[in-house]
Formats: C-alpha cells, structure tokens, sequence
C-alpha cells in the first residue's frame, strides 16, 4: 500500500466502491498529496454531494460532510461561514454540479467565498448507471441519449468564471503532478477556487463517449484532446484548454465582505 | 535499486501502472489480486527511474515506490 494512504485514508474501509481504472482515486491522491504537502491535514474540512465521485473525500482521515445530490456547495458555503478557521473542499461531479447543483455553483461562485472545489468530470452520471449529463459531448450515445447527444455541453470553467469564481483551473488524470499543484494553489488562495479534472469512467462511459474503453488509453486521449493554456495562446479548434485559466487576487473574499461590513455598523459576528 | 510493492488487497487490475511507467517496469502476470483477477508484476525494476508516476496515477494506492537515499523527496 501506498505510504500516503496509511496516513490520510480510512484504511479499513479498503478497497474504495469505485471500478478498476476509475479515475476517481488518481484524484483522490492528488488531493492527499497536495494536503500532505501543505500540512493541513487538520484544518481540513470536506463536503460533497452524491455520485461516485462524492465518494472520493469519504475515506479521508478528516472530518467530511457527504451530503445530498446537487447539494455539496450550500453544506459548505454554511460550513465555511460557521466555521472560517476550516480550509473548505468540495468534491462533486458533472451531473451532481453541473446539472441538478448548477443554481448553487453560480451563487456560490459569485459570492466569491473561500472554497476549493473539485470537479471530477467523467462527462457522464456514473453511480446511476449511464446517463448523459450536462457535459457530456455532442454524438455520445449514453442511457438517456440512444441516438447521440443533441446538446451543446457545458463547460464549467467558463462558467464559474463568468460568474465570479476568482480561481479557475483544469487539468486531467493524465496530469497528475499538475493537478496536485493546481489544488495546492486553490487550498492557498483566498475565494472561490474551482478546479475541474477531465476523468474517465469506463464502465458506464468508456467507448460510446470517450472512444476507448481501456482506462490508460482514455487518460492518452485526454493528453491528446487537450492544450496548454497560457495568454495569447492561440485556441486550438477542437482541442480543449487545460491549465490555469484565471487567477484574480484582487477580488475581496464574502467572508470578509460581511465581516466588514458588519464592522462598519458596529455589529460583532459570532 | 528502488523497492516497489503492488498491495494484492488494493490492487484492481486496472493495468494502468503497466501502461504508463516509462521504464515499462511492470508487466502482466499469472498473480492474483483480491478480485481473483491478475495483477501486475515488478519485474523490470532494475530500470526505474523512481519517477513515482505509477503511485500517482495508481488509482487504488497499491503502488509503493521505495527509492534509496530518498533524502530529497518532495
Ligand atoms: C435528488 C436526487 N436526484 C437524483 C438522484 C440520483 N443520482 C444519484 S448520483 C446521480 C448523478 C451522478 O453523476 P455525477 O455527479 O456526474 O457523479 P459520478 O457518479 O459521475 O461521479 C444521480 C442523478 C439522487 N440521488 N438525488
Ligand atoms: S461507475 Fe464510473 S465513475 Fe462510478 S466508480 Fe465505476 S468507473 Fe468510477
Ligand atoms: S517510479 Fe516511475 S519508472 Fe519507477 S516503476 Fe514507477 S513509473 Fe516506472
Ligand atoms: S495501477 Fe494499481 S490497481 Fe491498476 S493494475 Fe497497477 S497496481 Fe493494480
Ligand atoms: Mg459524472
């Protein structure tokens, strides 16, 4: 077993739900190592929602809130404002924060308050067996689209950058020292932090979505399917950006803006 | 040398290690793993670079990379 798990997994719930190749745990290491390297193991507070990848802070050695399905972001916008000291991070998938969660990603992002979320986009829903979510790509046939996807996909970044989010960034699970530094940064700055990973499912995607099955040939793919972004980069057609998208410091924290606020009038919080 | 172990009890036989060491230091084998299915084997382990990609995108934590002089780590 690895070391790291021994200090931050509940080894006895081992072996974790999800299938072989699921990239669910590359994030999952990711994640520990980046909070082993920051040493915040402590002060660490994570909530998600429902889906498989919910259940990725669930064998955390760390208190963990695993909520309701669409969900994760108000558990831990109420968490975060209850208790300000915890470094906040949410887990939650495509269809758990895109599709049922979307209302809550805009507020949450807007607000600008201080979480790191994650989200593990397999571009399906996984834990019900198949179905197509709002970033599944056009032509995919899935459960619930036999004859292909007909809808343009969402992309989350944009979104939460539209909306407020002050740092964006997305990588892959073939890019697993990348990702563990993007999340160092999100757990670092101040304000909402998403961080979207391109991950495979191959059991209920595979083929039909990604064009593979074989769980290291879809990680191949996703090397493939991708380019570095940086500032006048030029966008490579049909490729999809990865890397940091957006970093503003500038922006105030809600936290904070509340905080000050009340102080201006004279009111003390807690 | 480097010291590498693949935990039978994690281990999903998911062949990933197999696929993206650089070194091709793992190979299919007869073993077992916990699901009854085989699981890879260390066999070329004389050629790692102790690049640790394999505990990284081990997606069950079953790779543990032992590297000598391992003072430098992170
Ligand atoms: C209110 C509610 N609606 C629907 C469901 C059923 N449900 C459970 S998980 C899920 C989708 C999960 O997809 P995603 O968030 O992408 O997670 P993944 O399993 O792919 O990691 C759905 C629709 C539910 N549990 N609760
Ligand atoms: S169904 Fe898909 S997302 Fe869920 S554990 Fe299996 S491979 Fe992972
Ligand atoms: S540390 Fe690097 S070279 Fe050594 S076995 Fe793992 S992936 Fe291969
Ligand atoms: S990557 Fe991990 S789970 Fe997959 S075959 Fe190798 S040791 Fe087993
Ligand atoms: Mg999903």
């Amino acid at each position: 077993m690895n070391k790291l798990y021994e200090k931050y997994i509940k080894t006895d719930l081992l072996p974790t739900l999800f299938c072989p190749g699921c990239g669910n745990g590359i994030v999952q290491m990711a994640a520990i190592k980046a909070i082993d390297k920051l040493g915040i193991q402590e002060e660490m507070a994570c909530v998600s929602g429902i889906g498989c990848s919910s259940w990725i802070p669930c064998y955390f050695k760390m208190d963990v809130m695993h909520t309701m399905h669409g969900r994760a972001l108000p558990f831990a916008e109420g968490l975060k404002l209850a208790r300000p000291d915890k470094k906040v991070m949410v887990f939650t998938g495509d269809g758990d924060c895109l599709a049922i969660g979307g209302n809550h990603l805009l507020h949450a992002a807007r607000r600008n308050i201080d979480l790191t979320v994650i989200l593990v986009n397999n571009y399906i829903y996984g834990m019900t067996g198949g179905q197509k979510s709002p970033s599944t790509p056009v032509g995919a046939v899935t459960k619930t689209s036999p004859y292909g996807a007909a809808d343009i996909p969402l992309d989350g970044c944009e979104l939460a950058m539209a909306v407020g989010a002050t740092y964006v960034a997305r990588w892959t699970t073939a890019h697993p020292v990348q990702l563990e530094k993007a999340i160092e940064e999100g757990l670092n700055h101040k304000g909402f932090s998403f961080i979207e990973v391109l991950t495979q499912c191959p059991v209920q995607a595979g083929k039909e979505v990604y064009g593979f099955k074989d769980p290291a040939e879809i990680m191949k793919m996703y090397k493939e399917m991708t380019y570095l972004y940086k500032e006048g980069v030029e966008i490579q057609k049909g490729k999809t950006r990865i890397g940091l998208l957006k970093h503003d410091e500038e922006t105030e924290e809600y936290i904070d803006r509340i905080e000050a606020r009340l102080e201006s009038q004279g009111i003390k919080r807690g | 040398m480097a010291k590498i172990t693949i935990d039978k009890m994690c281990c999903k036989g998911c062949d990933i290690c197999i696929a993206i060491c650089p070194k091709k230091v793992f190979v299919k084998s007869k073993k077992r793993n916990g699901y009854g299915s085989n699981m890879p084997d260390a066999q070329n382990v004389k050629d790692c670079a102790g690049c640790r990609l394999c505990e990284r995108l081990c997606p069950d934590g079953a790779i543990d990379v032992e590297v000598e002089a391992e003072k430098n780590e992170n």
